[in-house]
């Protein structure tokens, strides 16, 4: 929260950046049956704005259940959850889709782009649900695509584009409605090296902006490219640490 | 709700299976049909039925007299009775409601030999005499002339009125009967109308072999004193000549002392009753068109309801996506209600213009080769069109509504992982 602090003497500002996400004692199991597997015991941490934090771990670990529950595409058993302040607890699922339309932006590791919507179009969704006029959201929309580099292939369908493509088409559509924080699950998990390090240039790109980014990765090189390493194992954090960002070549133009 | 957006949604999710979306269509097309050709048989069938009665108004009763069959007052039952020209005006009197009570008396008959006589021409006809208001309970178009009036009753002309059948068997071709004397039993009548019943019943031929005549001048010439053949009741519009018609008999009982429980003194012909009886009738079969036009139209919505379930699911998927970019679960419902109602009234829109082709040339078959007994004018009419739409918004939304609520029911995280 920005706050000013006016004491007697001489004005002075302390500028503290805004928690966006705050998680306390997140615990989440999956039940099957008799069984129930305890995935999440206890996740405790804060993301700051403009924070770009990577979150490693094992297959199995937990990293996706985290950030899908981070995502409100699923809830937590128990423990808190703040998202720019706000309490995410017991939200109606028209409140829910709100606050996903406005606050969050997702990017899958397969895209999950409608396939028989051209690019433009997927760009656009976010914007349709925030009830956008038609024009407005194209140009809204024709806007992010330059900004990934795509505006040439506006009207290409999904199977009309490669898979890095496609990812980058994704990460238009997860800004088009511009929100407070971008999660990505493994979004170079389905991509060669030279492709993953173009999505790694974008992402630091749209980081440098200002832009509150977490990405789930498996991978070392794209974790060294965030600024912030989040370990899990076992169902917690084992390890979380600040890291020298690693940028990607040419980074700057996009 | 009805934007262009929506549209073109809900126009991209029917045609990306085309085969599919006609099958399913076709299941409520053809129940919508199967319910407009029914009701449209009924109709023809009521048409037709009802174009035997004409233009006779329905509300009427005809009553003769019988043997009375009950001692009463010390008189013994087997006696014979005629109505009095005085029970006419008892009857207004004690009666409420009535319209026209119109005495008859009546010569001649079917196969009865020749009883009109013109120059060198005979024939055998109904010969009536009448009151004016006749006209009124069976109608008839004056073709030429006039018809009977109370000029005429009350100065026992000797005047008639002559179908267009009686023209035709008395008269030279182009002859005009106006002016000319026909002799009845013996009687000289001059012509002064020629009618011709509308009735499209089966013997209209018959119809058109009638003489009209004043009652008073029929009583005068043929002797029948002061007695009534038989009587045309019509009751007035609003009240039933069925509920009416124990009071009239009670009336005409007590004038001729007959016992009041004797059922079979009195005999008469309800039309109100055989109307009403024909009109249930319809009313019946109207229920069973709407019953299994239902029914067939209810496998059709199943038939939707079961598509639009399979599309969810294969939607899942894509639906999970959309929630995750923030669509509500009033824009998933309102996708799915829409499509299934869009898919119904759709099919439902064709089933009625396909039942109405038909329907068409069922009519143009029928005009062409002339009237069909029983059978005239099939029709659907707008209130039909507009309940069988109704019928088609609701089924459809009752089609879509499991399968909307089956689309956000799965987690956001759940819908997203199938593939
Ligand atoms: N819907 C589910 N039902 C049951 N078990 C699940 C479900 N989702 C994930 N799991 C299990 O939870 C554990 C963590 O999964 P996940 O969060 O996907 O791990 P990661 O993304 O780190 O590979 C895994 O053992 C996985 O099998
Ligand atoms: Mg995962």
């Amino acid at each position: 929260m920005n706050f000013t602090k006016e004491s007697g003497k001489p004005r002075y500002f302390v500028i503290e950046l805004i928690k966006m996400i705050e998680i306390k004692d997140l615990h989440k199991s999956y039940v099957m049956g008799e069984n129930s597997l305890h995935v999440l015991k206890g996740i405790d941490f804060t993301v700051k704005e403009g924070e770009l934090v990577a979150i490693m771990g094992s297959s199995g670990s937990g990293k996706s259940t985290l950030l899908n529950i981070l995502g409100m595409l699923d809830e937590a058993d128990k423990g808190s959850y703040y998202l720019d302040g706000k309490p995410i607890k017991n939200l109606s699922e028209k409140i829910a889709a709100r606050y996903r339309n406005k606050f969050l932006g997702f990017v899958f590791q397969s895209f999950n782009l409608i396939t028989y919507k051209s690019a433009l179009e997927n760009v656009a969704m976010p914007l349709y649900y925030q009830g956008m006029k038609r024009n407005e959201r194209n140009k809204k929309a024709m806007r992010y695509l330059e900004k990934v580099g795509l505006a040439d292939w506006a009207t290409h369908l999904p199977n009309e584009l490669s898979g890095g493509q496609n990812q980058r088409v994704a990460i238009a559509r997860a800004l088009a409605s511009e929100p407070k924080v971008l999660l990505a699950d493994e979004p170079t998990g389905a991509l060669d090296s030279t492709t993953s390090y173009e999505v790694m240039r974008i992402i630091q790109s749209i980081n440098d902006e200002g832009k509150t980014i977490l990405i789930v990765t498996h991978e070392d090189d794209i974790a060294h490219m965030c600024k912030r390493i989040v370990n899990l194992r076992d169902g917690v954090i084992i390890k979380d640490s600040k890291i020298n960002q690693v940028r990607t070549k040419s980074a700057t133009h996009v | 709700m009805f934007n262009r957006d929506r549209w073109e949604e809900i126009l991209e999710a029917l045609s990306s299976n085309w085969f599919r979306t006609v099958l399913t269509a076709f299941g409520v097309l053809w129940g919508i049909f199967i319910l407009v050709i029914l009701l449209a048989a009924g109709k023809g069938l009521e048409n037709g039925v009802k174009a035997d009665f004409g233009d006779i108004a329905t509300n009427t009763m005809f009553m003769w007299t019988q043997t009375i069959s009950k001692p009463y007052k010390g008189l013994p039952k087997g006696r014979r009775f005629s109505y009095k020209i005085s029970d006419v005006q008892a009857i207004k009197d004690n009666v409420p409601n009535m319209r026209f009570i119109s005495p008859r008396n009546q010569l001649g008959g079917f196969g009865g030999s020749n009883n009109v006589v013109r120059g060198l021409n005979t024939g055998a006809f109904n010969v009536y005499g009448d009151y004016p208001e006749i006209i009124e309970q069976q109608p008839m178009d004056i073709t030429s002339g006039r018809f009977i009036n109370y000029g005429d009753i009350d100065e026992k002309r000797k005047i008639a009125i002559i179908g267009e059948g009686v023209k035709t068997s008395l008269y030279e071709f182009g002859e005009d009967p106006l002016g000319t004397y026909i002799k009845i039993n013996g009687v000289n009548f001059i012509v002064v109308g020629t009618y011709k019943k509308k009735s499209q019943g089966g013997d209209s031929e018959e119809d058109q072999k009638e003489i009209y005549v004043p009652f008073t001048s029929f009583s005068q010439a043929f002797n029948r004193g002061d007695r009534v053949g038989w009587m045309a009741i019509t009751a007035e519009d609003g009240s039933s000549i069925t509920q009416l018609k124990e009071q009239i008999f009670d009336v005409i009982k007590q004038r001729h002392t007959i016992h009041p429980e004797d059922d079979r003194a009195i005999g008469n012909f309800d039309l109100y009753e055989q109307y009403s009886r024909i009109e249930r009738l319809f009313f019946a079969l109207k229920i069973i068109a709407y019953f299994v036009g239902t029914l067939v139209l209810l496998s059709g919505i199943i038939g939707i309801s079961n598509i639009m379930l399979i599309v969810v699911k294969e939607r899942t998927k894509e639906i999970g996506i959309r929630r995750a970019l923030g669509a509500t679960p009033w824009s998933i419902r309102g996708q799915v209600l829409l499509e299934s109602i869009f898919l119904t009234i759709i099919s439902g829109m064709m089933g009625i213009s396909l039942g109405a082709l038909v329907i068409y040339a069922i009519n143009k078959v029928l005009d062409a080769s002339g009237p069909v007994d029983m059978f005239s004018n099939p029709s659907v009419d707008i209130g039909v069109v507009i309940t069988a739409l109704i019928i088609l918004i609701v089924s459809g939304l009752f089609a879509g509504f499991i399968p909307a609520q089956n689309a956000i029911k799965v987690k956001p995280v759940d819908a997203l992982r199938t593939e």
